[in-house]
């Protein structure tokens, strides 16, 4: 890559804003996940009987759902993700490229 | 207090020991079906070694399949290299003896992949080639990266050699009732030959079938579970807290996590670990793309969140229909220690939960399955090992400017040759010794040699080569040195009374060396290499950001 193209695509406001979208979006996503799975981690440590409450007359316990829920949102997040970039940041992506076709 | 020792224990094993059948164990009888299935499944995965083989003819084949993966298949061979033998029997067998700690143990190895996917597939697949030192080395000096990122690849790749092929041994005595060497020989071989002649594109589809395999056998084990109780968990979960010798408490968290410090660095080794093993990482170059990166971590998560779900039902199954039932008693233990201990440990619940819903067709099945699940995860990981002696040892450092793509493939495959030997060799010294530190420290490695390294070349301008190869070694160190320190090796093995270092899963503190030392050294190099290391970044991050200028795929 020259620098010539360096300082295109640099200018470029499509790249502008694919950065600036995508990072946002992929931090908030990672926050996201983090917090979940460190809170969860922390009820485990300091107070499980949290997770050990019975939801109604049953053995169910609350720990049961709220985990399971965790592996799902997971999975959902990953999809949201996967939703987003497969719309909106690769059209970006795609015009970027074609702008540098264009002068090349 | 027993429990929580004990809980404590055994989930050692599980993490530090993942891929091994821990402990002394007894062979059982020959099990003939189970031994036809797997050869079956050998003989489907050679044929298909022999098809890999006449498409398998540049590097770029040899490497990454010439890229030619689609985003489902890498995301089912994905799901393929993290559905060890381990996760399989270790989780079922973490639930069955103590209920929801089991579900806590899957939700960490989980919650890596969506992280993953947020900030690094795409980036990885735009930068690299073949190895993860294609992409730490892309603005840094070739050479040091390369050594420091393949001496971590290697380390990695054999600690967890060790503990796979221990672990094989130890299944095929427990599941096909034939002697410990023979298995060690026999996936030696079998994988030399996966990948010698097939390369990534065999590893991947042998990958790819055992996990269809794996799934399909559990979705069938967790069905029939469910259907005995008219498919509600209130029924499944009343009957084994009213069989269990733990009752209630087996519904809530147990001892698993006891300290919030333990807590965050086990935390922090699942995660970071997960984002810096080799042949995880080589993974993401056998797409096309970006976007096929991506839709690869998708559906690997989707698989193996679904995969988790399942080895809890077939915990608590195996509650129900293992536990107290005597055709699965092991009566000599149960008379010398009482309780109700079952055949070949907690590990077998699953493999006796088969025979209870299956019958012994279905024991067959299942015990073939599990044996053939090591086999793909030792090919996966000699392919990445070996790549890192041939790609970024041979071509980037020794035989640097005057090695070509024919010589750079025939030492690539030298390599496989001797890995897998160097791998039967340390499977037959292991076999009696205390390997639960093994796949742990693989894990403290991934994440505190190669992942602060990959992690900071991808996201921080400022980095410098001098950084990356102190910080990324005394992480290194750091990781080895706690290690021997900790709880483990220095108690358990070396046997003195108390440990150096008190924490069992030291990335929490190896981790940060490595992030801290990776900072200082870079921000105190003021050398004019360095300064031009930084001005590279705005190109490296423009590719990384949009793919333009990465490795296309070649079209088959």
């Amino acid at each position: 890559m020259t620098q010539n193209i360096v300082e295109q695509i640099k200018n470029n406001p499509d790249y502008q804003k694919l950065v600036k979208t995508r990072s946002k979006f992929a931090w908030t996503l990672s926050i996201i996940m983090l917090v979940l799975y460190y809170a969860f981690i922390m009820v485990i440590a300091f107070k499980p009987e949290l997770l050990g409450m019975k939801t109604g007359m049953g053995v169910m316990t609350i720990g049961i759902p709220v985990g399971i829920a965790i592996i799902i949102i997971a999975f959902v997040l990953t999809g949201i993700y996967v939703k987003r970039a497969n719309g909106e940041f690769d059209t970006l992506t795609q015009n970027i490229k074609k702008s540098i076709e264009d002068v090349a | 207090m027993r429990k929580l020792l004990l809980i404590t224990l055994l989930f050692n094993t599980l993490l530090f020991g993942a891929g091994a059948i821990e402990g002394e164990i007894q062979r059982q009888p020959l099990n003939i079906s189970a031994i036809i299935m797997f050869l079956i499944f050998v003989a489907g995965t050679l044929g298909i070694t022999y098809w890999a083989s006449k498409q398998t003819k540049t590097a770029s084949d040899f490497y990454t399949a010439g890229g030619g993966i689609t985003g489902f298949q890498n995301g089912m061979a994905i799901a393929g290299d993290y559905m060890s033998a381990a996760s399989f029997l270790g989780i079922s067998g973490l639930v069955y003896l103590a209920g929801y700690d089991g579900l806590i143990y899957s939700i960490g190895f989980l919650v890596g992949w969506p992280i993953i996917l947020f900030l690094i597939a795409e980036r990885l697949r735009n930068l690299g080639k073949y190895t993860f030192a294609d992409v730490a080395a892309y603005r840094l000096k070739q050479e040091p990266i390369r050594i420091l990122a393949a001496s971590g690849s290697i380390a990695t790749v054999i600690l967890y050699l060790i503990a796979q092929m221990v672990g094989s041994g130890k299944l095929i005595e427990l599941l096909f009732g034939l002697p410990y060497e023979w298995a060690v020989v026999l996936v030696g071989t079998l994988m030399i030959l996966y990948v010698t002649f097939g390369g990534m594109l065999a590893t991947t589809w042998v990958q790819i079938i055992k996990a269809v395999l794996l799934l399909s056998g559990a979705t069938f084990m967790a069905v029939m579970v469910m259907s005995q109780f008219g498919f509600s968990f209130e029924a499944l979960f009343t009957k084994a807290v009213e069989v269990h010798p733990e009752g209630e408490s087996i519904m809530s968290p147990g001892g698993l996590v006891s300290d919030p410090i333990s807590a965050i660095s086990l935390g922090v080794a699942l995660m970071f670990g997960t984002a810096g093993l080799p042949h995880i990482l080589m993974r993401f170059f056998t797409v096309n793309d970006a976007k096929e990166a991506r839709k690869s971590v998708f559906y690997a998560t989707g698989f193996i969140g679904y995969f988790y779900i399942l080895t809890f039902i077939i915990g608590f199954g195996a509650i129900v229909l293992v536990l107290n039932h005597p055709e699965y008693l092991d009566l000599a233990k149960q008379a010398v220690s009482g309780g109700t201990p079952i055949l070949g440990g907690k590990n077998m619940a699953a493999i006796h939960l088969s025979h209870a819903v299956g019958g012994d067709l279905f024991l067959g099945f299942i015990s073939a399955v599990a044996f053939a699940t090591i086999l793909a995860v030792v090919s996966g990981l000699t392919l990445a090992g070996a790549t890192a002696v041939s790609h970024d040892l041979y071509a980037n450092v020794f035989e640097k400017d005057k090695c070509d793509e024919a010589k750079e493939m025939k030492v690539s495959k030298i390599a496989t040759v001797i890995l897998g030997i160097i791998a039967i060799g340390l499977g037959i010294a292991f076999e009696k010794q205390n390997i639960a530190f093994v796949v742990g420290l693989a894990f403290a490695i991934a994440a505190s040699a190669n992942f602060p390294v990959l992690f900071l070349s991808m996201f921080w301008s400022k980095l410098t080569t001098k950084g990356a190869v102190i910080g990324g070694s005394l992480g290194l160190a750091t990781a080895i040195a706690l290690v021997i320190l900790g709880p483990i090796v220095w108690v358990q093995i070396f046997g003195y009374e108390e440990a150096i270092f008190p924490y069992k899963y030291p990335a929490l503190f190896s981790v940060s060396v490595a992030f801290i030392s990776i900072w200082f050294f870079s921000i105190t190099d003021k050398s004019s290499s360095a300064q031009d290391e930084i001005d590279a970044y705005e190109a490296q991050n423009i590719r990384s950001q949009t793919g333009i200028g990465a490795e296309g795929a070649v079209a088959h």
